[in-house]
């Protein structure tokens, strides 16, 4: 079974044209195009390698070093462990802008939970996490059920949520030195494992996880299955037994749950809970996802793919920051990035094995 | 509701009643640059009860993020609709809101810039800020006598944003200025060649860019041992970044702000002295200067030897160092905001 079936209907007359303008090189040509379908993190995963041995030529040990590149890691881990979340709202078709809003306010009930209400550490991080699933499953109900688009769904639970968590935190910054003598489980995910010149948080280490585990429901189970069947069509999903709503209110929840523990790690990152973070972590998320080659279509890509979409981010501005590059320079490849992403994409949904 | 209204109508007219009679009308707007940063809301707090004091009404207005300019030019023609007596304006770009200001000021109205000056200054009437060059003149000072050897002292910067806003130019160049560094072109960071400055980084003010500023100057250079920050949050992110690598005995950071929490973080060890200013006094002294202006048309001058009113610095650190004026914690905690 490939991630990406292509839809009945769409296959049949665009199957023929290629066949006419590329019949001469069609068996190499579609060999490396079925590739590709088939394992949508290849290309992703060429350009991180390509990426990071051409800054470790250009900036010699500074970069080839394990501090160095773990140091990556750990600056990709919130912005990768959102775009978990992301990855499978947008294999269902959808999108999720409010990703980044709802670590945050997970982690302001955190803290605040803690340190107005006074209950333990432990509790207020499951308050926390249940905040995340609320919201995302708030997102599912409206995009499933009122048959709203996700982009506008989220959208408008991007602004409510960032809104609440403003008016809830006042703004105000819980200190880290407070967190450290009151609730350190707050921290939990900052601490760190050293190996050799190697530094992981247990920020790193879940992104890792989550990678793991999401690869694995998704390719293994009949949920997994369903999710890609849903993205692709749902229309012939449901007609196959898929309970498509469900499903999506599914994805939708379990992307709020993982938001939850981004927010946790997030914590964990910042030492201080700050109502200001992560507000474009919506935007690098997404980012992080189209160069990972997931399909904004839906029904087509792979997380692991995601997880290499946002180390290319973290390699590029890192790699560039020590070659001295002004910082617009980091914005400007990405963007191209972005778009080469995006065509690939393209060419492979038209043309089908 | 109706006990509510009639205790509020009773309180503004005896507030009314007890200065001019003009003031009872005059109204002063407020527009920041966004509603969220704490030292945004304390000036809204500090023009709020300059404003019940003297009995005049107080609009407030604020972009929905820091670099929200529309939100800022359509505040602006609101308070000329509603017949304000004047303007304090926390610019978001300096340069492009001059237009408005100068059809606020033809329209009559006072406009005092807050916090950041205009581009050019003589934009609006007045300026009402900190002395940011000063500010960081002296946390650069501070840091040249607390270090070992300053002579090979190894620097890293984190600044606001790329786009090197007034007020960060001047924390920056007044550091390194007070610091004993060459800095070049003034209006700019980035063009020193010291070889101590080992990179100048972009946190965006807030303590995730705080962290990622700091892990990327350390990539540069581990042996980093000063740090300067543009502001508390940032410098907080800085000192996360330092204790995840165990160097945050080795560097110490040096910010600016003096809000509550980074005073805090002056005891507790995190930063280690930081330049404070006073919001609240700023704001108040605004709403003060345009009642004054539009009852006896006398304008707010400038503080003398400067070209803008200063509102005053402190340097609040808990290891003094010989020559320089500083304020213990605990007189930083009295006087400071958010």
């Amino acid at each position: 079974m490939t991630d990406a079936p292509g839809s009945a209907e769409e296959r049949l007359p665009e199957q023929e044209t290629v066949a006419e303008f590329n019949s001469s090189h069609k068996s190499n040509f579609h060999r490396l195009l079925g590739f590709l379908q088939t394992t949508p993190s290849a290309i992703p995963l060429f350009v991180l390698v390509t990426a990071v041995i051409i800054f470790g030529i250009l900036n010699g040990n500074r970069f080839f070093s394990p501090f160095a590149l773990t140091l990556i890691l750990q600056q990709v881990a919130i912005v990768g462990i959102v775009a978990v979340a992301q990855s499978l709202v947008i294999l269902t078709a959808g999108i999720d802008l409010s990703v980044g809003a709802i670590a945050v306010i997970s982690s302001v009930i955190m803290g605040k939970f803690t340190f107005d209400l006074g209950i333990p550490g432990e509790l207020a991080v499951l308050c926390g996490l249940a905040t995340g699933l609320f919201f995302g499953t708030a997102n599912g109900l409206l995009v499933a059920f009122v048959k709203l688009p996700p982009f506008i769904v989220t959208l408008g639970m991007w602004q409510i949520v960032l809104a609440a968590n403003f008016l809830y935190s006042g703004s105000v910054v819980i200190r880290s030195e407070e967190i450290a003598q009151v609730a350190p489980i707050l921290q939990f995910f900052g601490r760190t494992i050293t190996v050799g010149g190697a530094v992981f948080t247990y920020g790193v280490i879940l992104l890792l996880f989550l990678v793991l585990l999401m690869s694995y429901i998704l390719s293994q189970t009949a949920w997994g299955r369903h999710v890609y069947a849903v993205g692709d069509d749902p229309d012939a999903a449901e007609l196959s037994g898929v309970k498509v709503k469900a499903t999506l209110v599914s994805v939708y929840a379990i992307g709020g749950l993982i938001c939850g523990f981004a927010g946790w790690a997030l914590i964990g990152r910042l030492g201080s809970v700050s109502p200001q973070a992560g507000q474009l972590a919506n935007i690098e998320s997404i980012t992080a996802v189209v160069i990972g080659g997931i399909s904004l279509f839906g029904g087509r890509g792979s997380v692991a793919g995601t997880l290499f979409g946002a180390l290319i981010v973290g390699v590029f501005t890192l790699g560039l920051r020590l070659l001295g590059a002004d910082v617009q320079w980091t914005y400007l490849l990405i963007g191209a990035l972005i778009i080469f992403a995006v065509t690939v994409d393209q060419t492979i949904r038209k043309v089908s094995l | 509701m109706k006990y509510l209204t009639t205790l509020a109508t009773a309180a503004l007219m005896t507030a009314g009643m007890s200065v001019a009679a003009s003031a009872a009308d005059t109204s002063v707007c407020l527009i920041t640059k966004d509603a969220t940063n704490p030292f945004f809301v304390k000036m809204k707090e500090g023009a709020q009860a300059k404003a019940d004091e003297l009995g005049v009404e107080l609009r407030s207005f604020a972009g929905k993020y820091d670099g929200d300019h529309e939100t800022q030019v359509s505040a602006i023609e609101t308070c000329i609709a509603a017949g304000a007596g004047g303007i304090l304006l926390v610019a978001t770009d300096s340069k492009a809101i001059t237009g408005q200001v100068k059809k606020a000021r033809d329209a009559g109205l006072v406009v005092i810039a807050l916090d950041t000056p205009l581009d050019p200054m003589d934009a609006a009437d007045m300026t009402f800020a900190t002395d940011n060059f000063l500010a960081g003149e002296l946390i650069g000072k501070w840091a040249a006598k607390t270090v070992d050897d300053p002579a090979n002292a190894k620097i890293g910067l984190i600044n606001i944003n790329v786009t090197q806003p007034s007020v960060g130019v001047l924390r920056n160049q007044g550091f390194l200025t007070g610091f004993g560094i060459d800095i070049g072109d003034k209006s700019k960071w980035g063009d020193e060649t010291d070889s101590r400055i080992v990179g100048q980084e972009i946190g965006n003010g807030n303590a995730e860019g705080g962290r990622k500023g700091m892990e990327n100057l350390l990539a540069i250079n581990p042996d980093i041992n000063v740090v300067y920050t543009i502001n508390e949050p940032t410098a907080a992110g800085a000192y996360e970044a330092l204790k995840a690598f165990g160097k945050q005995d080795d560097a110490v950071i040096v910010s600016v702000d003096g809000g509550c929490p980074g005073v805090a973080n002056v005891e507790a060890g995190v930063i280690g002295a930081t330049a404070q200013q006073y919001p609240l006094d700023m704001a108040g002294k605004g709403v003060e200067a345009i009642v004054k202006a539009v009852e006896t048309g006398e304008m707010p001058a400038a503080t003398e030897g400067k070209d803008f009113f200063d509102t005053g610095v402190g340097l609040v650190t808990d290891k003094p160092v010989e020559g320089l004026e500083q304020l213990t914690v605990e007189e930083g905690k009295n006087l400071c905001w958010g």
